[in-house]
């Protein structure tokens, strides 16, 4: 193979010439007319991945795109819509919202040939909450009864044992969860790659392992080239309804996004979920790509948070201003070249309880800006603080023009060098003004766009903000059972949220990827991943 | 010449550990807490931070945390990244890909770059000379990563007579067109260094003296005129052969080449420190090796020249 590829380059592009010059009027469609090729490889761009490739302790796109197909889940999501479905699990029953009974499907294998059993899913999660293995989503199962034996809260305190109380075998097929209160959405959130089952081989060697993952999805691990790809191919005894129709992935990594996208156009690369500024630019991408765009839905949401620990900041009227201030119609088609779309609500579009215009003042009024902000008695200047990096700059420019044009104040953007530095800036409360809160939902529930944000003291929640009705509500949800009940509660929390405006929605991301034209019907997956089992590819 | 060897060795020494402190310290100790954007928008689980602060040594002082590092690149081991990829296969991997590189840009310097040195240089003013001059000015006027892009765009894109990026263990084939971008820079500094040293040695007193006892053309500028007038030259050949190990760190990039400057980009693109103090421990080595042979290649071809 190698040395080979320059020679063909030359040899296409000779053949493409003569082609042209004897084929003349001869009206050949050029277009993907190949025929479906069962046995073809589909080939994606891919990231270095940051962490081990275990579901424990992957947690971002790169890592994502290869362990996702290699381990199956008990709760799968649509591709198209996030749908939940039972993958793994037979069902997941429960009278209370707080002791989950889960069934698994027989005779489903990992690719080392062995058997997956009920145990393989309650070591891996034992595994993945024991505090000294460090694993990255071990939050993730801080709900289930005895995280906090097996993980203190202290990092001093050593954990009393290694098990969780709450996870009880019943028998090969069969597995019983406890949570420590009531989580109405535990059945969609076993979705997340975190709860994936794990071989018995794993615990024998873990560092072996990671660089040789044996999972039980509908592809299995090949080869790993740091820097250079990920080889994954079809598992042929898989189970489940997303099986994949090509033989072969190949994740190339690359170190820039510019070439992955001229790879892309010249048919070397079969799948890219994200378009390079300068394809983005004056919406170029929509010539070069045609009828290769790909266009999805992913579950996310753009806000601005307005932190509470800062100073003249805490004034609703002041609040209401900036956000009736922003042109999101206008941002969103210029600046982000309709990649995303105006954001007015605090729920993603898409997820089952979102509702339009929950956020009574996320709309242009010039008019009633002023107005408010005439009462709020600011004085000063209002600054955006983000990371200036991956194209998060140029719309808070934007937003801050638009809100400095109506309100007649002094607006800057604060930069920061990279992801990691902003994120220390807003953990550490250290913002001196509004600052980009963005969310992509781990699994799509109404629920992940509140709890992780909104509540008092929550992971994410970069505004501070703290209101005991809402956190009283969404506990509330959170207890009940029944699903749609649950979803009303949610809202009920989201629109005392909406009142509070602790940040301001913007705009919601809709994904915009690209395919080659040796492909057929990828779609885009509410994580900005191609959902593996709708991708044809046609003969090269 | 051995005395002087082994003093140039000994010297190397304080350089490599000086050097290497500085890298260490300047990449490990830049501000900012290195797990603070590795959950997204949550903040990490503090088992995880736990783990990697013990693994990397992170709650020692620098100067302690630092010769932990030299302990083990001692024994071999360049340590971890934070996926757990062993650097020092990290470097393996990508080493022969960058000399590969390294190799074609520097052929591409020293022909081309000679050989329009040597032209002008013997020819004088006229047509020839104004070409290269131009040509030169042209490309020492153009970032690499312009020429990088540029070429990738029009023989890659446009044209389709390369490919866009090249494979994971790339031809010499390959390489040549990002061997070019990458070259094209010092292949002017070379043809103009040569083009000025043979103008200046052309009228010196050995050469008359060489024409006069009737020498052939070939051996007069073969023999006496190339070798004086190439010392300068090769200084710069040497020590660029050091910078493009490292220097292809865009073109590397824009190619998509797995090589030692692919590595760096990327390391410094994820924070990966260990990958990025590993690799370029490894360039300054290159470094001093390369300039220390350029010194001794002085007394080579110039007798004159001696150490001792």
């Amino acid at each position: 193979m190698r040395g080979s590829t320059r020679f063909r380059a030359a040899a296409a592009a000779v053949t493409t010439l003569s082609l042209l010059l004897t084929a003349c009027g001869g009206g050949s469609s050029g277009g993907s007319s190949g025929k479906v090729d069962p046995n073809g490889t589909f080939t994606v761009y891919g990231t270095e991945p940051q962490n081990t490739l275990i579901p424990t302790n992957t947690n971002e796109l790169g890592g994502s795109k290869a362990v996702d197909p290699m381990f199956a889940q008990l709760v799968g999501f649509k591709g198209d819509n996030a749908e939940p479905y039972n993958l793994m699990a037979d069902s997941v029953t429960t009278s209370d919202s707080k002791v989950y009974d889960i069934k698994l499907k027989h005779g489903w294998k990992f690719h080392d040939g062995t058997e997956v059993k009920a145990k393989n899913f309650v070591d891996a999660w034992n595994y993945g909450a024991y505090a000294p293995n460090g694993q990255l989503n071990s939050t993730f199962f801080g709900n289930i009864q005895g995280y906090a034996d097996v993980h203190p809260e202290d990092k001093n305190a050593k954990p009393s044992t290694d098990k969780m109380s709450g996870l009880q075998v019943k028998n090969d097929y069969e597995f019983q969860v406890t949570l420590n209160a009531p989580f109405s959405v535990f059945a969609i959130k076993i979705g997340y790659t975190a709860f994936a089952p794990l071989p018995d081989s794993f615990f024998k060697d873990p560092k072996a392992f990671g660089q040789h993952p044996i999972g039980n999805g509908p592809m299995k691990f090949v080869s790993r080239t740091p820097n250079a790809d990920i080889k994954l191919t079809r598992f042929d005894e898989y189970q489940g309804q997303n099986k994949v129709k090509f033989k072969d992935l190949d994740i190339k990594i690359y170190a820039s996004q510019e070439t992955a996208y001229q790879d892309l156009l010249s048919n070397k690369l079969d799948f890219i979920e994200t378009l390079p500024p300068s394809a983005l630019a004056g919406s170029k991408y929509k010539a070069d790509l045609k009828d290769n765009l790909v266009n999805g839905h992913l579950l996310g949401i753009s806000t601005i948070a307005i932190p509470y620990y800062v100073p003249g900041y805490d004034n609703p009227n002041l609040r209401k201003a900036i956000s009736l201030a922003i042109d999101r119609d206008q941002i969103t088609k210029t600046v982000m070249n309709d990649t995303y779309v105006p954001a007015d609500g605090y729920v993603s579009q898409g997820i089952p309880g979102y509702r339009p215009g929950v956020c009574k003042s996320c709309h242009f009024d010039p008019a009633q800006a002023k107005q408010l902000f005439g009462q709020s008695g600011f004085h000063g200047k209002l600054t955006i603080a983000s990371n200036a990096d991956g194209g998060r700059k140029e719309p808070l420019v934007a937003a801050c023009n638009s809100i400095k044009n109506v309100l007649g104040v002094e607006c800057d953007f604060v930069p920061a060098t990279d992801f990691g530095q902003w994120r220390s800036i807003v953990t550490g409360h250290k913002l001196t003004g509004m600052g980009r809160s963005d969310w992509s939902a781990d699994y799509p529930s109404i629920e992940n766009f509140l709890n992780p944000i909104y509540r008092t003291g929550a992971s994410s929640n970069d505004s501070v903000y703290a209101n005991p009705k809402v956190d009283a509500k969404l506990a509330e949800a959170d207890g009940t059972a029944d699903k749609d009940a649950a979803v009303k509660l949610y809202q009920q929390a989201e629109d005392l949220i909406a009142e509070d405006l602790p940040s301001i929605p913007v705009w919601d991301e809709k994904g915009v990827a690209a395919k080659s034209k040796h492909t057929k019907g990828v779609v885009l997956d509410f994580r900005r991943r191609a959902d593996y089992s709708s991708v044809e590819v046609t003969q090269k | 010449m051995i005395r002087y060897v082994l003093r140039r060795l000994l010297q190397l020494i304080p350089v490599f550990f000086g050097t290497t402190f500085l890298i260490y310290a300047l990449v490990w100790a830049v501000p900012g807490d290195p797990f603070a954007g590795k959950c997204g928008q949550q903040a990490c689980p503090q088992s995880y931070i736990d783990l990697m602060t013990g693994k990397f040594h992170l709650d020692d002082n620098l100067i302690v945390q630092y010769f932990k590092y030299l302990g083990s690149l001692f024994t071999g081991d360049w340590g971890e990244t934070f996926n757990g990829t062993s650097v020092g296969e990290l470097i393996a991997n990508s080493y022969p890909i960058t000399l590969r590189l390294a190799l074609i840009a520097v052929l591409i310097e020293a022909v081309i770059g000679l050989a329009a040195g040597v032209l002008t240089g013997l020819r004088g003013k006229g047509f020839l000379d104004n070409l290269v001059l131009v040509s030169t000015t042209f490309l020492i006027s153009l970032p690499v990563f312009v020429t990088a892009i540029v070429l990738q765009l029009v023989l890659g894109t446009e044209l389709g007579i390369i490919d866009v990026s090249v494979s994971d263990d790339p031809s010499f084939g390959e390489l040549i067109v990002p061997g070019i971008a990458l070259g094209s820079l010092s292949m002017a500094y070379v043809a103009r260094l040569t083009r000025t040293s043979i103008a200046e040695n052309r009228h010196a007193d050995y050469i008359r003296t060489a024409i006069a006892k009737g020498q052939p053309a070939g051996r007069v500028i073969g023999i006496h005129l190339l070798r004086n007038s190439v010392i300068p030259v090769l200084t710069f050949l040497g020590t660029d052969l050091g910078a493009l190990m490292g220097g292809a760190i865009v073109t590397e990039g824009v190619f998509n080449i797995n090589g030692l400057g692919g590595l760096i980009f990327r390391g410094i693109q994820n924070r990966e420190s260990a990958t990025v103090v590993g690799v370029v421990v490894l360039l300054v080595l290159v470094y001093l090796v390369m300039s220390l042979l350029v010194d001794l290649l002085y007394a080579v071809l110039d007798p004159r020249i001696r150490y001792d």
